[in-house]
């Protein structure tokens, strides 16, 4: 196997240019993919970060008896997606607001009626908490008679999350475009080695060498490719994220969520991932090379 | 000088052709080559020689009849043994197949790397044989530093290496000097002495006079009868 190694560097070595054209373009490929990878673990977990905050207000008629909230409350927790359900009665309420507003609060003490209603504050489980689950138990809720208004602010959640959606879609479309045009530039790379080199190769054919001789040096030489390949590609896109992440991380996390790197799991896959792209043009184009 | 050998054919012709559409190369061709004979094909260029002898190692496949390589019928090898069978051959090719960009150790031990021959018994082999054909001192070189008897002597090497009990050598003085030729020629006599069949395509009558050995003569693809001169 050492031998095969060694005449694999060698050979990267005697076609320089060629096997960088190779790294580069699998490099652009992997930063770009990893790019979107990058977008879309982030987002997600802002998204998260984001949802868990959801919760839905209902709030209730005013004059709703006292005795109709337990089984309001029973009816409420029944409802798919329900996690807790809370009471946060007017006056509740009322402290709460006036917690809020400090110093306005003197505000609130020449009030001579509390005008808050009663209501139900609803958290979701996490697990449902997609947007169209989000509202159909607003829906459901809103459709009970002491019920007056729900809320669950954060609208434009639901939109965002449709266009990350979206946008997940399309990275998955364009992972899959750029894998096959990593494949398909690494294959053409080698059949332009494997021709630049074709009487190389049928004197080794001439000798005695079997394919399994021919073939190994130009695999081993693929996976190197894909590896380098795959880690320049991550490399610039950590040289762009240390710069990006410092600007963003100031100015729009504000301490809700951190902006992160790849985790070790999705590097190592992604560079696994790129020495397979290697592995596979070369198999692709000495399949068609050595047939002849 | 046949009396002499054993009598027992390493390769055989029944009936060969090759045909390149509608163009016959090769004609009919019956032949049968002697273990540890000395063996010319003689004839003009495009007479066929080079062709009868890339059937033999199966550079290419008959149109029609039947070669057998020491008991191997060539029209029934499957494609995967072929590297096996041509590890029976050393091929000496007129226009040397040195890899250009390997030097003249890495060029000859190739054969040996390919059979799976462990490292340092390649070393020992290698250097013997660039000893005996006198590349020793130029094992480091690439061959496109070497003159072309230097280059032909390192591809006799290369035949040579792996023991082949056939060495198939397709015009192997045909740009040589006549020093150069004379050298290369009796390296091939001298392997032929320990032991391989050797089969020479060639057009220099010179050579051939000078050898004294077995002549076969090709004329337009056809074999003329096979003459002792």
């Amino acid at each position: 196997m050492s031998l095969f190694i060694k005449k694999a560097i060698h050979d990267i070595r005697q076609n320089r240019f060629l096997n960088a054209v190779t790294v580069i373009t699998i490099a652009l490929s992997v930063l770009i993919v990893s790019a979107f990878m990058l977008f879309l673990i982030n987002t997600t977990e802002i998204m998260n970060s984001w949802k868990n905050g959801i919760r839905i207000m209902a709030y209730l008629k005013q004059g709703t008896p006292a005795a109709d909230i337990p089984g309001l409350k029973k009816k409420i927790l029944t409802m798919y997606g329900t996690q807790e359900v809370l009471f946060i009665s007017k006056s509740e309420a009322l402290n709460l607001l006036k917690d809020q507003m400090q110093r306005q609060a003197s505000l609130i003490d020449n009030l001579k009626e509390n005008p808050l209603p009663d209501a139900f504050e609803i958290r979701m489980i996490p697990a449902s908490q997609n947007w169209e689950k989000v509202e159909a138990l607003a829906a459901d809720i809103e459709s009970l008679p002491q019920v007056v208004e729900v809320e669950y602010g954060q609208q434009w959640l639901g939109r965002f999350t449709n266009i990350l959606n979206l946008f997940k879609l399309a990275s998955y479309a364009l992972g899959a475009l750029f894998f096959l045009a990593a494949v398909f530039f690494v294959a053409n790379t080698i059949r332009l080695v494997l021709y630049s080199r074709r009487e190389e190769i049928e004197i080794m054919r001439l000798v005695g060498a079997t394919n399994r001789f021919i073939k190994i040096p130009f695999y081993i030489e693929g996976i190197i490719q894909g590896g380098l390949g795959g880690m320049v590609g991550l490399a610039v896109l950590f040289v762009f994220f240390m710069l990006a992440s410092s600007k963003v991380g100031q100015d729009f996390s504000a301490g809700y969520f951190t902006i992160r790197f790849l985790p070790p799991d999705i590097l190592i896959f992604v560079i696994i991932g790129s020495m397979f792209i290697g592995w596979l043009g070369c198999y692709l184009s000495l399949k068609q090379f050595l047939k002849v | 000088m046949i009396e002499e050998q054993e009598k027992s054919a390493i390769i055989r012709l029944f009936h060969v052709y090759r045909h390149y559409g509608s163009k016959n190369a090769l004609i009919d061709i019956t032949l049968d080559v002697f273990k540890n004979e000395f063996l010319f094909i003689s004839g003009h260029s495009g007479a066929g020689k080079t062709t009868l002898l890339k059937l033999m190692y199966l550079g290419e496949s008959v149109s029609d009849g039947q070669i057998i390589i020491d008991g191997m019928n060539l029209s029934r090898i499957s494609r995967n043994r072929i590297p096996y069978l041509r590890r029976n051959f050393g091929i000496v090719f007129q226009d040397y197949k040195l890899i250009p960009t390997k030097t003249v150790f890495e060029n000859v031990a190739l054969v040996l790397e390919a059979a799976g021959v462990k490292r340092r018994q390649i070393q020992k082999k290698v250097r013997s044989v660039l000893r005996t054909v006198g590349m020793e001192q130029r094992q480091k070189s690439l061959p496109p530093s070497l003159s072309g008897g230097e280059q032909q002597r390192v591809a006799v090497a290369r035949a040579v290496v792996g023991d082949p009990k056939i060495i198939l050598a397709d015009e192997p003085t045909g740009s040589l000097d006549s020093d150069a030729a004379d050298f290369i020629f009796d390296l091939l006599k001298r392997f032929h002495t320990r032991g391989a069949t050797v089969v020479i395509a060639t057009h220099d009558r010179e050579l051939i006079k000078k050898a004294g050995d077995r002549v076969v003569h090709l004329t337009s693809g056809r074999l003329e009868t096979p003459s002792n001169i």
